[in-house]
């Protein structure tokens, strides 16, 4: 089959075979990125722009060095140098981009839908990186290739996604992929951080860590968002590190070779213990490195499109 | 219908130009001939371009391990990324890995491949090659050469010299990939690849 999509705004419109697709695609880039030499010329002449409203570092990177040794073009725009701060809109900042003959877009902006509504309104591609509580695609892809790779399939494996899911965009991406690729999932956190009809999903929602653990293939922890906790979800971040943080102890409740994820960055001591970022189940660099393949897979399929 | 051509009872639409021992044949000079315009086998690379042309450089391994009792290195190398007609192609070819667990600097690498035709995969393989490192020297083994170059590309060691028309199309059909071995001519466009 051929991937017949002008954009990747989110996972839950994605069947399972396409999502297959893209992971068969980036596999092939994994060789590409141990070279000597890590260029292929496949996107020779195109031209790839990183918008990032918000601030990413691991994202952005992935995305950029995926597109040059993919040999495209970058150019990254950030708001704050960019005519955005002197009241320009965001879809006319994207048409600018568009008639400089840009191929790609990738976008992330504090906003769920932003992505959609350039892709609506635009020839280019346009790849979401992250808009609001939405979105993550291409992060819960990158999952979904790490767990593929060490388990050998995600069907029929027991997933707890642990966290402030409501606030979590690569929550509900991972939820939308690892659902739809036949995982059982269960989501963790207190009630304040569960969305209300979670279960529509189809996952178990649980309050209790340590049953909610019990006999996991894998554990995906989110990121405690500290710059959110003036919002009140909970009483003290010590608080949520001992009812909901991954410690060795918790590790043991799991299956015996759990695979410990966590999309970065990661707040060692709040929602995971030191010990545990660094013991051989945490697989958080194969998941990075996961990131720059799927990021390139992506990018080729895209620009296959005719 | 020439003379020199067999039609198969088992294949109505094709005409046959190589069988299984022919093949064989073919591929057994070649392995000779590798063997004697290297001297030997020591320092070269076979690396088969896929997909068949991965099949049959594993083919001139053995044959190669047969004649002089050694081991030639073997890699596998898809050209997808360095296709100069990548952006015009209607459908997506699949993309697959490349596999070359040696280090190609200093190697004879000898480039496989089924067919030569246009010259322009083997123009994609040497690039993708340059990017892997720098062979002492790359040579080509083609199982078919039907002409009709593009680019300025010459083989090394070719099976079988087979002159066609632009639109005709000939497959080698190999047993590793769930076919009786052959080379044919197919009469109906219908399976054109």
């Amino acid at each position: 089959m051929s991937f017949k999509r002008k954009d990747l705004l989110g996972l839950a419109p994605l069947s399972q075979e396409e999502m297959a697709l893209i992971l068969d695609s980036a596999e092939p880039f994994k060789e590409v990125s141990g070279r000597e030499i890590k260029k292929v010329p496949a996107l020779r002449g195109r031209t790839v722009v990183n918008l990032f409203f918000e601030p990413s570092t691991r994202t952005r990177t992935s995305f950029e060095l995926a597109a040059k040794r993919l040999s495209a073009d970058v150019v990254n725009f950030s708001p704050s140098s960019s005519s955005v701060v002197k009241g320009e809109t965001l879809l006319d900042t994207a048409r600018n981009i568009e008639f400089m003959q840009a191929d790609i877009l990738v976008l992330r902006h504090s906003s769920a839908g932003a992505a959609e509504i350039l892709a609506k309104n635009s020839r280019m591609s346009v790849i979401n990186a992250g808009d609001g509580w939405h979105e993550h695609p291409t992060q819960a892809l990158s999952d979904l290739l790490t767990i593929k790779e060490k388990k050998g399939q995600v069907r029929d494996l027991h997933v707890a996604i642990v966290g402030d899911v409501a606030h979590s965009r690569v929550a509900r991406s991972n939820i939308h992929a690892l659902t739809k690729m036949g995982a059982n999932v269960r989501v963790v956190g207190p009630p304040t951080m569960m969305p209300l009809f979670l279960h529509r999903l189809g996952v178990e929602v649980y309050h209790d860590f340590d049953k909610a653990i019990a006999g996991v293939d894998v554990v995906i922890m989110l990121r405690l968002q500290l710059e959110r906790q003036g919002r009140s979800l909970f009483p003290s971040i010590r608080e949520y590190a001992r009812l909901y943080g991954l410690t060795s102890e918790r590790v043991q409740r799991a299956a015996k070779d759990v695979l410990v994820m966590h999309p970065g960055p990661v707040n060692r001591g709040v929602e995971i213990a030191h010990d545990v970022v660094d013991s051989g189940s945490a697989v958080i660099l194969d998941q990075v490195a996961n990131g720059v393949a799927v990021r390139m897979g992506l990018m080729y399929l895209l620009s296959q499109r005719n | 219908m020439n003379v020199m051509s067999r039609t198969n009872s088992k294949h109505p639409h094709e005409t046959v130009i190589m069988d299984s021992h022919e093949m064989t044949r073919a591929l057994t000079r070649i392995a000779h001939e590798i063997l004697e315009r290297n001297k030997g086998c020591h320092d070269v690379g076979l690396v088969g371009i896929r997909t068949g042309g991965v099949h049959l450089a594993q083919r001139l391994k053995q044959l190669v391990s047969q004649i002089e009792q050694t081991e030639v290195v073997l890699g596998e190398l898809d050209i997808t990324l360095y296709r100069d007609d990548l952006a015009l192609r209607k459908n997506q070819p699949v993309l697959k890995k490349t596999d070359i667990p040696f280090h190609l600097s200093d190697l004879k690498i000898v480039l496989v491949d089924d067919v030569l035709f246009t010259g322009r995969t083997i123009r994609a393989a040497m690039d993708g090659l340059m990017d892997l490192g720098r062979p002492a020297e790359i040579q080509l083994a083609v199982l078919i050469d039907r002409g009709h170059r593009q680019l300025p590309i010459r083989a090394n060691y070719v099976g079988k010299n087979i002159p066609t028309a632009k639109d005709e199309n000939i497959r080698v059909f190999l047993e590793e990939l769930g076919e009786e071995d052959r080379v044919a001519k197919l009469i109906n466009a219908e399976n054109t690849a």
